[in-house]
């Protein structure tokens, strides 16, 4: 019954997914398909912690380290190389690879959660600085210039068997898209398998975890190298949508951004972290075009909104609200059935006594 | 013939800072041996749990199991040589249904379908199928202890550490638990740390002592009540 309830959740959800992906380029002005492409590639990033902090119990503050670094590594792979399908592997291989390097030293040093967040997010930071630093002709790698606070050129994405063929941006609005649905529901099919139903586990209680005979040290490496590397293609989007890549991605509004929208659509779902990042990202644009009110007042107000009245957030705020009502549903029905009922046995009874 | 000795430390010790919570603890389980741990508070029951369920490293000395030494083992690697190791304070998936705690104990060791057929024995073996679908952390006391004790037995062990398994139970429940212990000492080897007398009466066959870390005394129950050593260090404050 609830697994019934849950595909077909699912399937809508992929439904809805695919309508976008092919209906909104021909209802939108281009302009918003480019800044779609930009928040899809934010909404990557949102997932990516919402499963290593959601279903890990990873609470990594630094999920931009790995971002920035796809978006890096693609960028100057792809001047390099001439060509992007090769920098887009790298990029992925990039993030994920440091991921696993970071979490090595974290997971296998046993390092508490608190030291955690604290160290994730200086390792964005120090990324941040350094890369700001890199402004000469000196720093440049192969023929990119890493161009220090104004970042470096992004070509965009070319069609895998011509090098010559660049993708316009509705293409690449269907590449991000289509990024998104595959990334979303490799991770709901992770963590239905029992590695994530292992991670889960030791999210609830890793001591337990660890005396059933399973290692949580690489449970969680495991979980966390992948969040690297869905945080590194949410890179590489971000660089095709903005054309360039700057250190601006390894910052704290960035790294910051992210444990919001997390929290705003729902720890402990995929689809929360998604729709958080969609909702915030509009609300921020939004902001901008109008001049009455601070654009970042708005923001804390409604993260200090959501963190008091909807604690677990949108999404399991949602679901709560249609169990009760469909629980109310099937109580309504019930009680007209079972006064149906007396309303019949008393005919009966009635008929009996004539 | 001589029986086999599954569980062995020697001369072990485990200091923190200053203080030394056991001191030369040389042990011996047998094969199919029922052995409970007792003695006064801080007497170093607890540490010696954990060192030979590796959630502590000794200081010194040796813990064998089997013919494995495991000293600096980590808890997993435990596990792995077919311990089941159940915690003093329930160590269970708050969040997760009494099903799925099971199952995870289950699959470690077997593949999906066999896992789902041990994990619905197991279920009923400790009376909880009713619940299967409950999430855990919303239980009652004694019925996460018995979830504990179901992930444990899922896994088919042989040597079986149990660290306070009564704690917090109604009298009706530690009997039912007494049986259930009762009837994995049929398979496996025990060892329990336990401080309810009557429910170590119950069970036990053979008891060792511990006073200020280290062994005082290994006998029987009834010879362990009879000791006025025993009885001045410990029995003793309770009458």
């Amino acid at each position: 019954m609830k697994l019934k309830r849950d595909i077909v959740g699912l399937v809508v959800i992929a439904i809805i997914g695919l309508v976008v992906m092919f209906g909104a380029p021909h209802v939108l002005q281009l302009f918003t398909i480019i800044n779609l492409t930009t928040a899809i590639g934010l909404a990557l990033l949102a997932l990516s912690l919402g499963l290593v902090w959601g279903y890990g119990g990873i609470l990594c503050f630094g999920q931009t380290a790995f971002f920035g670094m796809g978006a890096y590594a693609y960028a100057i792979c792809a001047q390099n190389f001439g060509q992007t399908s090769g920098a887009v592997i790298i990029a992925i291989g990039a993030g994920a690879t440091f991921a696993a390097m970071l979490g090595y030293f974290m997971f296998f040093g046993r390092i508490s959660e608190v030291y955690l967040g604290v160290i994730t997010l200086t390792v964005t930071l120090i990324l941040f600085n350094l890369l700001r630093r890199t402004s000469g002709p000196e720093y440049k790698i192969g023929s990119a210039l890493l161009g220090g606070f104004n970042g470096t050129n992004a070509p965009p994405l070319q069609v895998p068997w011509d090098a010559q063929l660049m993708l316009f941006p509705q293409q690449l609005f269907y590449v991000s898209m289509g990024a998104l649905l595959l990334c979303y529901f490799g991770c709901v099919w992770l963590i239905r398998s029992q590695f994530g139903q292992v991670c889960v586990a030791i999210r609830e209680n890793e001591v337990r975890a660890e005396l059933l005979g399973y290692d949580a040290r690489l449970y969680k490496l495991g979980l966390f190298s992948i969040g690297g590397g869905i945080a590194a293609v949410g890179g590489v989007l971000v660089a095709n949508g903005i054309g360039r890549v700057t250190p601006d991605l390894f910052n704290l509004t960035y790294a910051a951004q992210a444990i919001i929208w997390v929290i705003v659509g729902g720890r402990g779902t995929l689809l929360g972290p998604v729709l958080g990042a969609f909702g915030v990202f509009w609300l921020t644009s939004w902001l901008g075009t109008q001049s009455y009110f601070n654009s970042n007042m708005v923001l804390g107000l409604v993260l200090i909104l959501f963190v008091l009245l909807l604690p677990r957030g949108l999404v399991p705020a949602i679901g709560s609200i249609a169990k009760v009502s469909q629980q109310r549903t099937v109580s309504r029905r019930d009680r007209m059935r079972s006064r149906r009922r007396v309303a019949r046995f008393e005919t009966s009874g009635a008929t009996d006594a004539t | 013939m001589r029986r086999e000795v599954v569980v062995e430390t020697r001369d072990l010790s485990m200091r923190f800072g200053g203080v030394s919570a056991n001191e030369n603890v040389n042990f011996r389980l047998f094969a199919g041996e029922l052995r409970c741990l007792i003695g006064p508070n801080g007497a170093g029951k607890s540490t010696f749990f954990k060192c030979l369920t590796g959630q502590l490293k000794p200081s010194a000395g040796q813990v064998v199991i089997r013919d494995v030494e495991t000293t600096g083992f980590d808890p997993h690697q435990i596990a792995q040589l077919g311990v089941g190791i159940k915690t003093q304070i329930p160590n269970v998936f708050d969040g997760l249904t009494v099903e799925e705690n099971v199952w995870l104990a289950c699959r470690r060791w077997n593949d999906a379908r066999r896992a789902r057929v041990i994990c619905a024995q197991t279920l009923e073996r400790v009376k909880l199928g009713d619940l299967r679908t409950r999430a855990v952390g919303a239980l009652a006391h004694g019925q996460r202890q018995w979830v504990e004790l179901a992930m444990v037995i899922a896994a088919d062990p042989w040597l079986v550490l149990l660290d306070e398994p009564a704690a917090g139970m109604t009298d009706e429940e530690t009997r039912f638990t007494a049986e259930l212990i009762r009837e994995i000492n049929r398979t496996a080897s025990l060892i329990i740390v336990e401080h309810d007398m009557n429910f170590i009466r119950a069970i036990a066959k053979k008891v060792t002592v511990f006073y200020r870390g280290s062994i005082l005394i290994e006998d029987t129950m009834d010879a362990i009540s009879a000791d006025p050593v025993v009885r001045d260090v410990y029995l003793g404050h309770k009458h």
